[in-house]
Protein backbone atom coordinates (compact mmCIF):
# COMPACT_ATOMS: atom_id res chain seq x y z
CA UNK A 1 0.00 0.00 0.00
CA UNK A 2 2.81 2.44 1.04
CA UNK A 3 3.89 2.24 -2.67
CA UNK A 4 0.51 2.69 -4.67
CA UNK A 5 -0.11 5.51 -3.24
CA UNK A 6 2.53 7.70 -4.28
CA UNK A 7 2.40 5.52 -7.65
CA UNK A 8 -1.19 6.81 -7.96
CA UNK A 9 -0.65 10.35 -7.18
CA UNK A 10 2.22 10.18 -9.60
CA UNK A 11 -0.21 8.95 -12.12
CA UNK A 12 -2.42 11.54 -11.85
CA UNK A 13 -0.44 14.35 -11.84
CA UNK A 14 1.34 13.33 -15.01
CA UNK A 15 -2.17 12.69 -16.10
CA UNK A 16 -2.56 16.49 -15.67
CA UNK A 17 0.41 17.27 -17.30
CA UNK A 18 -0.35 15.63 -20.58
CA UNK A 19 -3.37 17.37 -20.60
CA UNK A 20 -2.10 20.67 -20.29
CA UNK A 21 1.24 20.18 -22.88
CA UNK A 22 0.92 20.45 -26.07
CA UNK A 23 1.78 22.15 -29.57
CA UNK A 24 -1.06 24.90 -29.29
CA UNK A 25 -0.23 26.32 -26.38
CA UNK A 26 -3.01 27.38 -24.32
CA UNK A 27 -3.24 28.52 -20.90
CA UNK A 28 -3.43 26.49 -18.08
CA UNK A 29 -6.81 27.55 -16.73
CA UNK A 30 -8.33 28.13 -20.30
CA UNK A 31 -7.08 24.83 -21.46
CA UNK A 32 -9.28 22.86 -18.15
CA UNK A 33 -12.03 24.92 -18.22
CA UNK A 34 -12.55 24.21 -22.25
CA UNK A 35 -11.76 20.32 -21.11
CA UNK A 36 -14.41 20.91 -18.82
CA UNK A 37 -17.07 22.78 -21.37
CA UNK A 38 -16.02 21.01 -24.32
CA UNK A 39 -17.15 24.36 -26.35
CA UNK A 40 -14.86 26.09 -28.86
CA UNK A 41 -11.49 25.19 -30.95
CA UNK A 42 -10.03 24.90 -27.22
CA UNK A 43 -12.31 22.48 -26.20
CA UNK A 44 -11.74 20.26 -29.54
CA UNK A 45 -8.24 20.11 -29.00
CA UNK A 46 -8.64 19.66 -24.89
CA UNK A 47 -11.57 16.84 -25.34
CA UNK A 48 -10.45 14.95 -28.55
CA UNK A 49 -6.87 15.79 -29.39
CA UNK A 50 -5.44 15.93 -25.75
CA UNK A 51 -7.44 13.53 -23.54
CA UNK A 52 -7.27 10.29 -25.66
CA UNK A 53 -3.86 10.76 -25.76
CA UNK A 54 -3.25 11.18 -21.84
CA UNK A 55 -5.53 8.11 -21.35
CA UNK A 56 -3.98 5.80 -24.01
CA UNK A 57 -0.28 6.94 -22.54
CA UNK A 58 -1.95 5.55 -18.84
CA UNK A 59 -3.17 2.48 -20.15
CA UNK A 60 -0.40 1.59 -22.86
CA UNK A 61 2.09 2.08 -20.15
CA UNK A 62 0.08 -0.25 -17.23
CA UNK A 63 -0.23 -3.23 -19.76
CA UNK A 64 3.29 -3.22 -20.80
CA UNK A 65 4.54 -2.42 -16.98
CA UNK A 66 2.29 -4.96 -15.32
CA UNK A 67 2.78 -7.57 -18.28
CA UNK A 68 6.82 -6.52 -17.79
CA UNK A 69 6.32 -7.76 -13.84
CA UNK A 70 3.93 -11.38 -14.39
CA UNK A 71 6.15 -12.36 -16.87
CA UNK A 72 9.12 -12.12 -14.66
CA UNK A 73 7.63 -13.31 -12.13
CA UNK A 74 6.52 -16.59 -13.81
CA UNK A 75 9.55 -16.95 -15.53
CA UNK A 76 11.41 -15.86 -12.31
CA UNK A 77 13.85 -14.12 -14.98
CA UNK A 78 14.86 -10.03 -14.34
CA UNK A 79 15.14 -10.23 -18.32
CA UNK A 80 11.79 -11.21 -18.97
CA UNK A 81 10.12 -8.35 -20.49
CA UNK A 82 8.02 -8.01 -23.94
CA UNK A 83 9.79 -5.71 -25.96
CA UNK A 84 13.17 -6.97 -25.43
CA UNK A 85 11.89 -10.84 -26.08
CA UNK A 86 9.91 -10.45 -29.01
CA UNK A 87 6.18 -10.02 -27.68
CA UNK A 88 5.54 -7.11 -28.71
CA UNK A 89 7.59 -7.15 -32.33
CA UNK A 90 5.27 -10.42 -32.82
CA UNK A 91 1.79 -7.97 -31.95
CA UNK A 92 3.21 -5.67 -34.27
CA UNK A 93 3.36 -7.63 -37.09
CA UNK A 94 0.21 -9.34 -36.40
CA UNK A 95 -1.13 -5.77 -36.38
CA UNK A 96 0.97 -4.76 -39.61
CA UNK A 97 -0.87 -7.85 -41.86
CA UNK A 98 -4.01 -6.97 -40.74
CA UNK A 99 -3.81 -3.59 -41.62
CA UNK A 100 -2.31 -4.48 -45.02
CA UNK A 101 -4.15 -6.99 -45.89
CA UNK A 102 -7.55 -4.99 -44.80
CA UNK A 103 -8.42 -7.99 -41.95
CA UNK A 104 -8.23 -4.73 -39.80
CA UNK A 105 -11.51 -2.85 -41.50
CA UNK A 106 -13.99 -6.33 -41.61
CA UNK A 107 -14.93 -5.50 -37.39
CA UNK A 108 -14.15 -3.20 -34.95
CA UNK A 109 -12.11 -5.31 -32.94
CA UNK A 110 -9.83 -6.81 -35.72
CA UNK A 111 -7.11 -4.83 -35.07
CA UNK A 112 -6.14 -5.69 -31.80
CA UNK A 113 -7.36 -9.63 -32.27
CA UNK A 114 -4.66 -9.73 -34.74
CA UNK A 115 -1.78 -8.29 -32.66
CA UNK A 116 -3.16 -10.25 -30.22
CA UNK A 117 -2.78 -13.38 -31.60
CA UNK A 118 0.58 -12.38 -32.96
CA UNK A 119 1.59 -11.68 -29.20
CA UNK A 120 0.16 -15.32 -27.78
CA UNK A 121 2.69 -17.11 -30.72
CA UNK A 122 5.49 -15.48 -29.25
CA UNK A 123 4.64 -15.67 -25.61
CA UNK A 124 3.66 -19.16 -26.43
CA UNK A 125 7.00 -19.88 -27.75
CA UNK A 126 9.09 -18.21 -25.24
CA UNK A 127 7.45 -20.28 -22.45
CA UNK A 128 8.24 -23.33 -24.83
CA UNK A 129 11.74 -22.72 -25.49
CA UNK A 130 12.79 -21.09 -21.95
CA UNK A 131 11.68 -23.74 -20.25
CA UNK A 132 9.41 -23.72 -16.85
CA UNK A 133 12.74 -22.87 -15.02
CA UNK A 134 13.32 -20.32 -17.54
CA UNK A 135 17.06 -19.88 -17.98
CA UNK A 136 18.29 -16.54 -18.81
CA UNK A 137 20.38 -17.86 -21.76
CA UNK A 138 17.71 -19.59 -23.65
CA UNK A 139 14.65 -16.79 -22.64
CA UNK A 140 17.08 -14.48 -24.45
CA UNK A 141 18.36 -16.55 -27.14
CA UNK A 142 14.30 -17.39 -27.84
CA UNK A 143 13.84 -13.55 -27.36
CA UNK A 144 16.27 -12.32 -29.96
CA UNK A 145 15.20 -14.87 -32.54
CA UNK A 146 11.25 -14.22 -32.13
CA UNK A 147 12.61 -10.52 -32.36
CA UNK A 148 14.65 -10.44 -35.36
CA UNK A 149 12.18 -12.77 -37.16
CA UNK A 150 9.16 -10.59 -35.97
CA UNK A 151 10.64 -7.13 -36.87
CA UNK A 152 11.94 -8.74 -40.62
CA UNK A 153 8.66 -9.53 -41.46
CA UNK A 154 7.05 -6.21 -40.58
CA UNK A 155 9.65 -4.49 -42.49
CA UNK A 156 9.00 -7.04 -45.65
CA UNK A 157 5.14 -6.50 -44.97
CA UNK A 158 5.36 -2.87 -45.48
CA UNK A 159 7.67 -2.33 -47.70
CA UNK A 160 5.34 -4.68 -50.11
CA UNK A 161 2.41 -2.32 -49.23
CA UNK A 162 1.38 -0.10 -52.71
CA UNK A 163 1.03 3.13 -49.57
CA UNK A 164 4.51 5.13 -50.19
CA UNK A 165 3.54 5.51 -46.40
CA UNK A 166 3.56 2.39 -45.58
CA UNK A 167 7.21 1.52 -45.73
CA UNK A 168 8.18 4.68 -43.30
CA UNK A 169 6.12 3.18 -40.93
CA UNK A 170 8.68 0.65 -39.57
CA UNK A 171 9.80 3.51 -37.52
CA UNK A 172 6.43 3.54 -35.77
CA UNK A 173 5.76 -0.03 -35.46
CA UNK A 174 9.11 -0.75 -34.26
CA UNK A 175 9.80 2.89 -31.66
CA UNK A 176 5.79 3.32 -31.08
CA UNK A 177 4.34 6.65 -30.74
CA UNK A 178 0.56 8.04 -29.01
CA UNK A 179 1.02 11.45 -31.58
CA UNK A 180 -2.68 11.64 -33.13
CA UNK A 181 -4.29 8.57 -31.38
CA UNK A 182 -8.26 9.10 -30.94
CA UNK A 183 -11.09 7.56 -28.97
CA UNK A 184 -11.48 5.33 -31.17
CA UNK A 185 -8.24 3.87 -30.29
CA UNK A 186 -8.65 3.70 -26.52
CA UNK A 187 -12.24 2.11 -27.01
CA UNK A 188 -10.14 -1.06 -29.47
CA UNK A 189 -7.51 -1.28 -26.81
CA UNK A 190 -9.05 -1.04 -23.93
CA UNK A 191 -11.72 -4.13 -23.45
CA UNK A 192 -8.32 -6.74 -24.40
CA UNK A 193 -6.11 -4.42 -21.91
CA UNK A 194 -9.20 -5.06 -19.29
CA UNK A 195 -9.30 -8.68 -19.77
CA UNK A 196 -5.40 -9.48 -19.64
CA UNK A 197 -5.16 -7.30 -17.13
CA UNK A 198 -8.30 -9.52 -14.72
CA UNK A 199 -6.50 -12.49 -16.29
CA UNK A 200 -3.14 -11.28 -15.05
CA UNK A 201 -4.39 -10.27 -11.21
CA UNK A 202 -5.55 -13.73 -10.27
CA UNK A 203 -2.55 -15.01 -11.10
CA UNK A 204 -0.38 -12.99 -8.26
CA UNK A 205 -0.97 -15.85 -5.73
CA UNK A 206 0.52 -18.58 -8.01
CA UNK A 207 3.64 -16.37 -8.74
CA UNK A 208 4.03 -15.83 -5.17
CA UNK A 209 3.59 -19.21 -4.34
CA UNK A 210 6.22 -19.89 -7.75
CA UNK A 211 9.57 -17.96 -5.64
CA UNK A 212 9.42 -21.44 -3.83
CA UNK A 213 10.23 -23.40 -6.70
CA UNK A 214 7.65 -25.60 -8.78
CA UNK A 215 7.19 -28.11 -6.58
CA UNK A 216 6.70 -26.15 -3.49
CA UNK A 217 4.11 -24.10 -5.79
CA UNK A 218 2.31 -27.36 -6.65
CA UNK A 219 2.32 -28.29 -3.47
CA UNK A 220 0.57 -25.38 -2.12
CA UNK A 221 -2.15 -26.22 -4.37
CA UNK A 222 -1.30 -24.11 -7.10
CA UNK A 223 -2.57 -25.54 -10.82
CA UNK A 224 0.56 -24.58 -12.97
CA UNK A 225 -0.84 -25.18 -16.29
CA UNK A 226 -3.87 -22.99 -15.45
CA UNK A 227 -1.14 -20.57 -14.49
CA UNK A 228 0.65 -20.64 -17.41
CA UNK A 229 -2.49 -20.19 -20.09
CA UNK A 230 -3.25 -17.31 -18.11
CA UNK A 231 -0.55 -15.84 -18.05
CA UNK A 232 -0.04 -16.17 -21.81
CA UNK A 233 -3.44 -14.94 -22.71
CA UNK A 234 -2.98 -12.14 -20.00
CA UNK A 235 0.03 -11.19 -21.27
CA UNK A 236 -0.63 -11.37 -25.24
CA UNK A 237 -4.13 -9.74 -24.57
CA UNK A 238 -2.28 -6.29 -23.03
CA UNK A 239 0.73 -6.50 -24.84
CA UNK A 240 -1.23 -6.81 -28.08
CA UNK A 241 -3.79 -4.37 -27.40
CA UNK A 242 -1.12 -1.78 -26.59
CA UNK A 243 0.83 -2.63 -29.35
CA UNK A 244 -2.10 -2.41 -32.08
CA UNK A 245 -2.80 1.26 -31.05
CA UNK A 246 0.71 2.13 -30.15
CA UNK A 247 3.16 0.25 -31.70
CA UNK A 248 6.09 -1.43 -29.85
CA UNK A 249 7.21 0.46 -27.19
CA UNK A 250 10.06 -1.37 -25.44
CA UNK A 251 11.91 -1.46 -21.52
CA UNK A 252 8.70 -0.25 -19.83
CA UNK A 253 8.15 -3.81 -18.50
CA UNK A 254 11.60 -4.36 -17.74
CA UNK A 255 12.85 -0.93 -16.08
CA UNK A 256 9.77 -0.39 -14.00
CA UNK A 257 9.62 -4.24 -12.46
CA UNK A 258 13.26 -3.30 -11.21
CA UNK A 259 13.15 -0.20 -9.93
CA UNK A 260 9.72 -1.39 -7.74
CA UNK A 261 10.94 -4.68 -7.13
CA UNK A 262 12.39 -3.64 -3.69
CA UNK A 263 9.84 -1.45 -2.71
CA UNK A 264 7.09 -4.33 -2.33
CA UNK A 265 9.55 -6.40 -1.06
CA UNK A 266 10.22 -8.73 -3.63
CA UNK A 267 7.24 -10.26 -4.13
CA UNK A 268 6.10 -10.87 -7.42
CA UNK A 269 2.12 -10.74 -6.34
CA UNK A 270 2.16 -7.37 -5.13
CA UNK A 271 4.56 -6.15 -7.79
CA UNK A 272 2.10 -6.61 -10.51
CA UNK A 273 -0.18 -4.02 -9.18
CA UNK A 274 2.91 -1.34 -8.34
CA UNK A 275 4.65 -2.03 -11.75
CA UNK A 276 0.94 -1.42 -13.54
CA UNK A 277 1.41 1.85 -11.65
CA UNK A 278 4.75 2.70 -12.30
CA UNK A 279 4.53 1.67 -16.49
CA UNK A 280 2.09 3.79 -16.54
CA UNK A 281 4.09 6.90 -14.80
CA UNK A 282 6.58 6.10 -16.86
CA UNK A 283 4.78 6.16 -19.90
CA UNK A 284 3.15 9.03 -19.17
CA UNK A 285 6.13 10.85 -18.56
CA UNK A 286 8.15 9.90 -21.47
CA UNK A 287 4.95 11.03 -23.94
CA UNK A 288 5.35 14.19 -21.93
CA UNK A 289 9.00 14.14 -22.67
CA UNK A 290 8.76 13.66 -26.62
CA UNK A 291 6.39 16.72 -27.03
CA UNK A 292 8.82 18.69 -24.97
CA UNK A 293 11.99 18.09 -26.34
CA UNK A 294 11.26 17.95 -29.91
CA UNK A 295 7.37 20.01 -30.36
CA UNK A 296 6.08 18.69 -33.78
CA UNK A 297 8.40 16.59 -34.88
CA UNK A 298 6.88 13.38 -33.35
CA UNK A 299 10.22 11.90 -31.93
CA UNK A 300 9.28 8.01 -31.57
CA UNK A 301 8.44 7.03 -27.45
CA UNK A 302 10.92 4.07 -28.01
CA UNK A 303 13.48 6.29 -28.45
CA UNK A 304 13.12 7.76 -25.15
CA UNK A 305 12.32 4.90 -22.94
CA UNK A 306 15.41 2.92 -24.92
CA UNK A 307 17.84 6.03 -23.37
CA UNK A 308 16.16 5.55 -19.75
CA UNK A 309 16.14 1.45 -20.63
CA UNK A 310 19.21 0.93 -22.19
CA UNK A 311 20.95 1.95 -18.76
CA UNK A 312 19.07 -0.33 -16.51
CA UNK A 313 19.55 -3.12 -18.66
CA UNK A 314 23.41 -2.96 -18.35
CA UNK A 315 22.88 -2.69 -14.81
CA UNK A 316 21.34 -5.46 -14.63
CA UNK A 317 23.89 -7.96 -16.16
CA UNK A 318 26.38 -6.22 -14.39
CA UNK A 319 24.85 -6.93 -11.14
CA UNK A 320 24.33 -10.94 -12.43
CA UNK A 321 27.79 -10.74 -13.59
CA UNK A 322 29.08 -9.60 -9.87
CA UNK A 323 26.53 -12.00 -8.02
CA UNK A 324 28.21 -15.03 -9.55
CA UNK B 1 40.02 31.34 -77.13
CA UNK B 2 37.02 34.05 -77.15
CA UNK B 3 36.58 32.73 -80.30
CA UNK B 4 36.11 29.61 -79.50
CA UNK B 5 33.71 29.77 -76.99
CA UNK B 6 31.75 31.86 -79.23
CA UNK B 7 31.49 29.00 -81.90
CA UNK B 8 30.79 26.64 -79.66
CA UNK B 9 27.58 28.90 -78.45
CA UNK B 10 26.62 29.08 -82.03
CA UNK B 11 27.15 25.23 -82.18
CA UNK B 12 25.36 24.05 -79.09
CA UNK B 13 22.28 27.08 -80.35
CA UNK B 14 21.88 25.63 -83.79
CA UNK B 15 21.47 22.03 -82.29
CA UNK B 16 18.94 23.40 -79.92
CA UNK B 17 17.26 25.05 -82.48
CA UNK B 18 16.56 21.74 -85.06
CA UNK B 19 13.56 19.80 -84.16
CA UNK B 20 14.24 16.86 -82.13
CA UNK B 21 12.50 13.66 -84.08
CA UNK B 22 12.97 11.62 -81.02
CA UNK B 23 12.09 12.67 -78.07
CA UNK B 24 11.74 10.41 -74.56
CA UNK B 25 10.56 11.98 -70.98
CA UNK B 26 11.41 10.07 -67.98
CA UNK B 27 9.44 12.34 -65.54
CA UNK B 28 5.74 12.85 -64.91
CA UNK B 29 5.47 16.50 -65.28
CA UNK B 30 7.35 16.72 -68.55
CA UNK B 31 5.75 13.91 -70.12
CA UNK B 32 2.37 15.45 -69.53
CA UNK B 33 4.16 18.75 -70.80
CA UNK B 34 5.32 17.23 -73.66
CA UNK B 35 2.53 15.52 -74.74
CA UNK B 36 0.44 19.23 -74.37
CA UNK B 37 3.34 20.53 -77.38
CA UNK B 38 5.23 18.04 -78.97
CA UNK B 39 3.77 17.67 -82.88
CA UNK B 40 2.37 14.28 -83.52
CA UNK B 41 4.92 11.63 -83.92
CA UNK B 42 7.66 13.62 -81.97
CA UNK B 43 7.54 11.56 -78.89
CA UNK B 44 9.30 8.20 -78.47
CA UNK B 45 7.85 7.55 -75.25
CA UNK B 46 6.98 8.48 -71.78
CA UNK B 47 7.19 7.37 -68.13
CA UNK B 48 5.38 4.72 -66.95
CA UNK B 49 3.92 7.10 -64.26
CA UNK B 50 2.02 8.87 -66.89
CA UNK B 51 -0.28 5.97 -67.85
CA UNK B 52 -0.97 5.88 -64.30
CA UNK B 53 -4.46 7.45 -63.42
CA UNK B 54 -4.29 8.15 -60.09
CA UNK B 55 -0.93 11.15 -60.52
CA UNK B 56 -1.38 11.63 -64.24
CA UNK B 57 -4.15 13.69 -66.14
CA UNK B 58 -3.12 12.00 -69.55
CA UNK B 59 -3.07 7.98 -69.13
CA UNK B 60 -4.66 7.16 -72.16
CA UNK B 61 -2.72 9.80 -74.13
CA UNK B 62 0.60 8.33 -72.29
CA UNK B 63 -0.36 4.39 -73.18
CA UNK B 64 -0.85 5.54 -76.91
CA UNK B 65 2.86 6.63 -77.26
CA UNK B 66 4.39 4.41 -75.37
CA UNK B 67 5.82 3.95 -71.87
CA UNK B 68 9.25 3.88 -70.78
CA UNK B 69 10.56 3.24 -66.76
CA UNK B 70 13.10 5.42 -66.83
CA UNK B 71 16.45 2.97 -66.63
CA UNK B 72 19.59 4.60 -68.54
CA UNK B 73 19.18 0.88 -70.55
CA UNK B 74 15.83 1.21 -71.62
CA UNK B 75 16.41 5.28 -73.19
CA UNK B 76 19.50 4.66 -74.60
CA UNK B 77 17.93 2.09 -76.82
CA UNK B 78 14.92 3.79 -77.78
CA UNK B 79 18.19 6.16 -79.31
CA UNK B 80 17.02 9.56 -78.79
CA UNK B 81 17.93 12.94 -80.28
CA UNK B 82 16.76 14.60 -76.94
CA UNK B 83 15.44 13.30 -73.06
CA UNK B 84 13.67 15.02 -70.72
CA UNK B 85 13.81 14.86 -67.15
CA UNK B 86 13.15 16.26 -64.13
CA UNK B 87 15.66 18.36 -61.59
CA UNK B 88 15.12 15.24 -59.12
CA UNK B 89 14.49 12.37 -61.45
CA UNK B 90 16.48 9.51 -61.76
CA UNK B 91 20.00 11.17 -61.39
CA UNK B 92 21.98 8.01 -61.74
CA UNK B 93 20.27 7.64 -64.84
CA UNK B 94 19.90 10.70 -66.45
CA UNK B 95 24.17 10.96 -65.47
CA UNK B 96 24.73 8.20 -67.04
CA UNK B 97 22.75 9.01 -70.51
CA UNK B 98 24.84 12.64 -70.14
CA UNK B 99 28.02 10.43 -69.81
CA UNK B 100 26.68 8.22 -73.50
CA UNK B 101 26.51 11.62 -75.24
CA UNK B 102 22.64 11.74 -75.16
CA UNK B 103 20.83 15.21 -74.75
CA UNK B 104 19.16 15.33 -71.51
CA UNK B 105 17.09 18.27 -70.65
CA UNK B 106 15.61 18.50 -67.05
CA UNK B 107 13.63 21.25 -65.79
CA UNK B 108 12.85 22.00 -62.30
CA UNK B 109 9.24 21.54 -60.84
CA UNK B 110 7.23 24.54 -60.83
CA UNK B 111 6.30 25.92 -57.67
CA UNK B 112 4.11 29.05 -59.05
CA UNK B 113 1.67 29.52 -62.05
CA UNK B 114 4.72 31.87 -63.18
CA UNK B 115 6.75 29.02 -63.63
CA UNK B 116 4.19 26.92 -65.47
CA UNK B 117 4.01 29.99 -68.04
CA UNK B 118 7.60 29.56 -68.71
CA UNK B 119 8.18 25.83 -68.46
CA UNK B 120 5.58 26.17 -71.56
CA UNK B 121 7.55 28.36 -73.46
CA UNK B 122 10.80 26.63 -72.75
CA UNK B 123 8.98 23.17 -73.95
CA UNK B 124 7.98 24.74 -76.93
CA UNK B 125 11.88 25.96 -77.73
CA UNK B 126 13.25 22.55 -76.67
CA UNK B 127 11.05 20.35 -78.86
CA UNK B 128 11.07 22.99 -81.98
CA UNK B 129 7.39 23.68 -81.17
CA UNK B 130 7.59 27.55 -80.29
CA UNK B 131 4.13 28.01 -82.27
CA UNK B 132 2.22 24.97 -80.42
CA UNK B 133 3.64 26.41 -76.92
CA UNK B 134 2.71 29.65 -78.04
CA UNK B 135 -0.97 28.60 -78.68
CA UNK B 136 -0.92 26.48 -75.27
CA UNK B 137 0.43 29.37 -73.46
CA UNK B 138 -1.97 31.74 -74.97
CA UNK B 139 -5.41 29.57 -73.82
CA UNK B 140 -3.80 29.21 -70.43
CA UNK B 141 -3.64 33.12 -69.91
CA UNK B 142 -6.67 33.68 -71.19
CA UNK B 143 -8.46 30.98 -68.34
CA UNK B 144 -6.57 32.53 -66.04
CA UNK B 145 -7.87 36.08 -66.89
CA UNK B 146 -11.26 34.60 -66.85
CA UNK B 147 -10.29 33.09 -63.34
CA UNK B 148 -13.43 34.25 -60.79
CA UNK B 149 -12.46 35.42 -57.91
CA UNK B 150 -13.52 33.35 -54.97
CA UNK B 151 -14.87 34.63 -51.28
CA UNK B 152 -11.01 34.94 -49.38
CA UNK B 153 -11.46 32.25 -47.34
CA UNK B 154 -8.90 31.56 -44.74
CA UNK B 155 -7.90 27.87 -46.18
CA UNK B 156 -4.83 24.83 -45.77
CA UNK B 157 -3.91 21.73 -47.40
CA UNK B 158 -3.49 18.97 -44.94
CA UNK B 159 -2.03 15.26 -46.21
CA UNK B 160 -0.66 12.59 -44.75
CA UNK B 161 1.75 13.27 -41.58
CA UNK B 162 0.33 16.74 -41.21
CA UNK B 163 1.90 18.32 -44.16
CA UNK B 164 0.53 21.68 -45.46
CA UNK B 165 1.43 23.65 -48.37
CA UNK B 166 3.02 27.11 -47.97
CA UNK B 167 3.12 30.23 -50.26
CA UNK B 168 5.95 28.80 -52.32
CA UNK B 169 4.29 25.31 -53.68
CA UNK B 170 2.40 25.66 -56.76
CA UNK B 171 -0.55 24.26 -54.45
CA UNK B 172 -0.02 26.97 -52.58
CA UNK B 173 -0.26 29.86 -55.40
CA UNK B 174 -2.90 28.07 -56.95
CA UNK B 175 -5.16 28.15 -53.96
CA UNK B 176 -4.18 32.05 -53.69
CA UNK B 177 -5.16 32.63 -57.85
CA UNK B 178 -8.25 31.15 -56.37
CA UNK B 179 -8.85 34.11 -53.71
CA UNK B 180 -7.64 31.85 -51.06
CA UNK B 181 -5.61 32.99 -47.94
CA UNK B 182 -3.07 30.90 -47.30
CA UNK B 183 -3.14 29.52 -42.95
CA UNK B 184 0.11 28.47 -43.27
CA UNK B 185 3.28 31.41 -43.72
CA UNK B 186 5.69 28.38 -44.14
CA UNK B 187 5.24 24.80 -45.75
CA UNK B 188 5.38 21.82 -43.41
CA UNK B 189 3.97 19.83 -41.10
CA UNK B 190 1.29 21.36 -38.52
CA UNK B 191 0.29 19.27 -35.86
CA UNK B 192 -3.66 18.47 -35.42
CA UNK B 193 -4.26 20.66 -32.85
CA UNK B 194 -2.84 23.93 -34.03
CA UNK B 195 -4.77 23.16 -37.07
CA UNK B 196 -7.20 23.04 -35.01
CA UNK B 197 -6.45 26.18 -33.22
CA UNK B 198 -6.14 27.91 -36.34
CA UNK B 199 -9.63 27.58 -37.60
CA UNK B 200 -9.65 27.54 -41.16
CA UNK B 201 -12.15 28.02 -43.24
CA UNK B 202 -11.65 25.54 -46.23
CA UNK B 203 -9.24 22.56 -45.53
CA UNK B 204 -7.95 20.96 -48.69
CA UNK B 205 -7.27 17.44 -48.77
CA UNK B 206 -5.54 15.04 -51.51
CA UNK B 207 -5.80 11.35 -52.64
CA UNK B 208 -5.87 8.58 -50.46
CA UNK B 209 -4.20 5.61 -51.71
CA UNK B 210 -6.16 2.08 -51.04
CA UNK B 211 -4.49 0.58 -48.15
CA UNK B 212 -4.02 2.37 -44.91
CA UNK B 213 -0.99 3.97 -43.09
CA UNK B 214 0.07 5.31 -40.01
CA UNK B 215 1.10 8.72 -41.98
CA UNK B 216 -2.06 9.08 -43.14
CA UNK B 217 -4.14 7.90 -40.31
CA UNK B 218 -4.34 11.69 -39.10
CA UNK B 219 -6.80 12.65 -41.22
CA UNK B 220 -8.98 9.96 -40.06
CA UNK B 221 -9.17 11.66 -36.76
CA UNK B 222 -12.49 12.64 -35.24
CA UNK B 223 -10.64 15.84 -34.51
CA UNK B 224 -10.18 16.35 -37.91
CA UNK B 225 -14.08 15.78 -38.76
CA UNK B 226 -15.08 18.18 -36.14
CA UNK B 227 -13.60 21.29 -37.56
CA UNK B 228 -16.49 23.65 -38.55
CA UNK B 229 -14.81 24.37 -41.96
CA UNK B 230 -15.16 23.70 -45.36
CA UNK B 231 -13.98 20.53 -47.24
CA UNK B 232 -12.61 20.22 -50.91
CA UNK B 233 -10.46 17.42 -52.22
CA UNK B 234 -8.16 18.15 -54.91
CA UNK B 235 -6.53 14.17 -56.44
CA UNK B 236 -2.85 14.81 -56.52
CA UNK B 237 -3.00 14.59 -59.80
CA UNK B 238 -4.62 17.53 -60.85
CA UNK B 239 -1.97 19.93 -58.86
CA UNK B 240 0.96 17.69 -59.00
CA UNK B 241 2.79 19.00 -62.14
CA UNK B 242 2.69 22.47 -63.60
CA UNK B 243 0.38 21.78 -66.22
CA UNK B 244 -2.15 24.15 -67.67
CA UNK B 245 -4.92 22.16 -66.15
CA UNK B 246 -4.38 23.98 -62.51
CA UNK B 247 -6.91 26.70 -63.86
CA UNK B 248 -9.47 24.12 -63.71
CA UNK B 249 -8.43 23.04 -60.04
CA UNK B 250 -8.03 26.74 -58.84
CA UNK B 251 -11.81 27.24 -60.67
CA UNK B 252 -13.01 24.45 -58.16
CA UNK B 253 -11.36 25.91 -54.98
CA UNK B 254 -12.95 29.20 -55.76
CA UNK B 255 -16.25 27.53 -55.62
Amino acid sequence: MKVLLPLSALCALLMLASLLIGPAGAGLGGSLAALWSGEGALGLVMREIRAPRAVLGLLVGASLGLSGAAMQGYLRNPLAEPGLIGVSASAALGAVIALQTGFATAFVLALPIAALAGAVLAVGLILIMAGPGGGSLALILAGVAISALAGALTSLVLNLSPNPFAANEIVFWMMGSLADRSWLHVAIAAPFMAAGAAMLWGAGRGLDALTLGEDAAASLGIDLPRLRLRLVLGVAAMVGAATAVAGAIGFVGLVVPHLLRGAVGARPGRLLAASALGGAALVLAADIAVRLILPGRDLKLGVVMALIGAPVFLHLIWRQRRGR
Amino acid sequence: MVRLAAALVITLAGAAAAEPQRVVSVNLCTDQLAMLIAAPGQLQSVSWLAADPSVSLMPDQARSVGLNHGSAEEVFLQDPDLILAGTYSTGPATEMLRRLGMRVETMAPATSVEDVRAAITRMGALLGQPARAAKVLADFDADLAALPKGAPRRATTYGANGYTSGPETLSGDVMRRAGLVLLTEGAGQMALEQLVMAAPELIVTGSRYPTPSRAESVLDHPALAAIPADRATVPDRDWICGLPAIVGTAERLAQ
